[in-house]
């Protein structure tokens, strides 16, 4: 009796995952199916779901207008070097604040969250300015380094959550056996951290490559990541949607493609310490 | 060290003595409508002629270019050569100086040629600040077929009256055509684009002479009813979310039997490729209430060049290109007739060629003609603009004005309680701009 219930439970709940999962899904689905209709089945009410007209003309036509390589290169430099970079500064930061905190440890953690807390736009003009000033507006170096000090409280924070998890008494041990600062970084933390260190790496990748504002407002031509790419495609005046969707695919492409590989670090990153 | 040095000179002196054309890069931001990515793919007869200029294309959505482009003018950033604007930024910039006037666009150029109403847009003080690349007003569209069905013949100029019994008879829920459509998405450039050129037709305005906003006037009151009574009984389901595109989709699918809307849907709506109903639309002057306005705006997109450019020989030579009969000419002869730019050039409404191939350009040039923006509705006011008021608080009151009465129109509030929260946000505006006191 015990095991019919068990295999019931397994059906329904494997049921219900999969539901959730699909519902989940389905925009990103209704995205890559939009982007091979024309542009009227794409607008057409009631929506097709299958049977429509297959077409890669709108593939095609987004091949023609716009160089999708160069902003897709754009991209893997800016969230690559922004997420890089962030790790480098935000290791040895989350490391000091989970295992040698001060009395002001929680203050400093909550200002980094607060500076987030502020709308980007709030402060566009004066960026804009230092930019212009500085010459970085539409070079990759300025964009990086806008990303990655918008990113750096997620970081950071979710580096000192996962570095919490990690029993002090473990590196108590290796600095009793003669480790080094370095060594016991490396050999001992690093290992025990890396599903939360992936996880961190892999979250902050795709919140920079999903950056909007700033990609948008501080690039012009040479530095334009797929956001701008993505941009080029929306119309008031005119059906745009099926176009959209195919520059919207591809531009998600690499990403979705990243996610899945390393989908395994991220499940047992975001999981951590959950069931010790 | 001493071979380095040799390398380095050795270097420079190769990029002393190379001969060089000297290549000016212009970077044109644009707008991602069909017009303007037509002249994005014909680039390249502009090049060939002026072999020294290369040109870039940053294309973006509406909203995204004028934020873009309002920062990168006001700080002086220098991202761009040539900018794509409406008329509603021509004036507000131009006073700014933030743009260069267009007076050196060459002897062929023929400005005299340019619409009158569209010239006095995007000129100040009789110079011209951008060069029309395309012009729009607003007309109605109307299923021809459903109108002779009905017994129903649409005047060259309709009234108010008319348009609403119209649009209640022909509204047939059961068989999925609805009477009118409308545009019913908030925003100063979706909905309250559509109800300022509206209220004009009814007399009401925006401000009067002395900046008071004027939505507690009866003109306003019998406009927003006339909009939401007339939707409610023959507009389309969930029309306080449907912009241009919407009903775009909507007409083209021969769900509405009439839309008013700009006049640049016209070709939209007859293209084969894209509409259903292709073969049976006729065209009509905006609706007007007998006081002498029609419902109908005014606008255009120009290409403007910003102050402070280090590039403007280029770029005034490419503009004067891009705007030019020759460019018109130019895509006829590779894409024909009726996808030449429309509402710019009086030469373009008297080539008999295109007169056949857009059997719209009557009425286009009709409904343009009607527009004045110096004087857009029945009272004087102190504004220029038909739809829109240039002043560069606009964009955030009509937002806030369209979503008072896009709440109206989806019944979330009342017609008096909507004209008076815009009365009282409108003065709240206008009060810390400094226009009241």
């Amino acid at each position: 009796m015990a095991r019919m219930v068990t295999t019931r439970n397994k059906v329904i709940s494997t049921a219900a995952a999969w539901l959730v999962g699909f519902l989940i899904f389905f925009p990103i689905l209704w995205m890559v199916l939009a982007s091979f209709k024309t542009e009227l089945e794409a607008f057409a009410i009631p929506p097709s779901f299958l049977f429509f007209h297959w077409t890669t003309e709108n593939y095609v036509t987004v091949q023609e207008r716009s160089d999708y390589l160069h902003h897709a290169l754009n991209s893997i430099v800016i969230a690559g070097g922004s997420t890089l970079i962030a790790m480098l500064i935000a290791i040895p930061a989350a490391w000091s604040m989970a295992f040698s905190p001060t009395k002001r440890t929680k203050d400093i953690l909550l200002w980094m969250l607060s500076t987030k807390m502020m709308p980007p736009v709030g402060v566009l003009v004066p960026i804009y300015l230092i930019y212009r000033n500085f010459g970085l507006l539409d070079t990759r170096s300025g964009l990086i380094f806008i990303l990655c000090l918008g990113n750096l409280p997620i970081v950071i924070w979710m580096l000192f959550t996962y570095f919490k998890e990690i029993p002090k008494d473990i590196l108590e041990a290796a600095r009793m056996d003669g480790a080094t600062i370095g060594r016991e970084l490396i050999y001992v933390l690093t290992p025990m951290a890396v599903p939360g260190l992936a996880s961190t790496l892999l979250l902050n990748l795709i919140l920079a490559w999903n950056e909007a504002f700033w990609t948008l407002n501080l690039s012009t031509l040479e530095a334009a990541p797929l956001t701008v790419f993505i941009a080029s495609y929306s119309s008031p005046e005119g059906l745009f949607w099926a176009k959209l969707s195919a520059a919207s695919t591809l531009a998600i492409a690499p990403i979705l493609v990243l996610g899945w590989f390393s989908q395994r670090q991220l499940v047992r990153g975001l999981t951590f310490g959950a069931v010790k | 060290m001493k071979n380095v040095f040799c390398a380095v000179a050795g270097a420079a002196s190769l990029l002393i003595s190379a001969p060089s054309i000297a290549q000016t890069t212009l970077t044109v931001a644009t707008v991602n409508n069909s017009d303007m990515i037509r002249m994005q793919g014909l680039t390249s007869e502009f090049t060939a002629k002026n072999p020294d200029i290369s040109v870039k294309w940053v294309t973006l959505e509406e909203n995204v270019l004028r934020q873009r482009v309002t920062t990168d003018i006001a700080t002086k950033g220098g991202q761009f050569d040539v900018l794509t604007i409406g008329t509603y930024e021509v004036p507000i910039w131009a006073k700014k100086s933030w743009l260069v006037p267009l007076d050196k666009l060459g002897a062929d150029y023929d400005v005299g040629d340019l619409l009158p109403k569209i010239k006095d847009a995007v000129s100040v003080d009789g110079k011209l600040y951008a060069a029309p690349f395309y012009g729009e007003s607003s007309m109605v569209m109307y299923r021809t077929d459903l109108f002779d069905k009905a017994g129903l013949k649409m005047p060259e100029s309709p009234t108010w009256d008319f348009v609403v019994d119209a649009a209640k008879k022909l509204n047939d829920k059961a068989g999925g055509v609805y009477g009118i459509c409308l545009r019913g998405k908030a925003g100063w450039g979706e909905n309250m684009a559509f109800l300022t050129a509206m209220s004009n037709s009814f007399g009401a305005r925006w401000f009067d002479e002395k900046w008071e906003p004027q939505f507690n006037s009866p003109e306003w009151k019998k406009t927003l009813t006339t909009y939401v009574d007339l939707m409610k009984q023959a507009g389309p389901p969930g029309a306080s979310s449907n912009g241009f595109n919407e009903n775009l989709a909507l007409f083209s699918a021969g769900k509405c039997a009439m839309w008013i809307d700009a006049t640049v849907a016209a070709s939209m709506v007859t293209n084969p490729k894209d509409s259903k109903v292709a073969d049976k639309v006729g065209f009509a002057l905006a609706p007007n209430t007998g006081l002498g306005k029609n419902a109908n705006w005014l606008w255009a997109w120009s290409l403007a060049i910003p102050a402070g450019s280090k590039k403007v020989d280029a770029a005034e030579k490419f503009i004067a290109w891009a705007t030019s009969k020759d460019y018109t000419k130019l895509v006829a002869d590779k894409q024909g007739w009726a996808a030449a730019p429309p509402g710019t050039r009086t030469s373009l409404y008297k080539n008999p060629d295109y007169l056949k191939a857009a059997p719209f350009a009557k009425m286009t040039l009709a409904s343009i003609d009607a527009a004045d923006p110096s004087h857009p509705t029945v009272k004087p006011v102190p504004y220029v603009g038909v739809q829109y008021a240039a002043i560069p608080e606009f964009q955030g009151i009509g937002t806030q004005v369209g979503q008072q009465f896009s709440a109206a129109l989806s019944g979330s509030t009342t017609v008096d309680a909507a004209l008076s929260a815009a009365q009282s946000a409108t003065e709240r505006e206008m009060k810390r701009a400094g226009y009241l006191k």
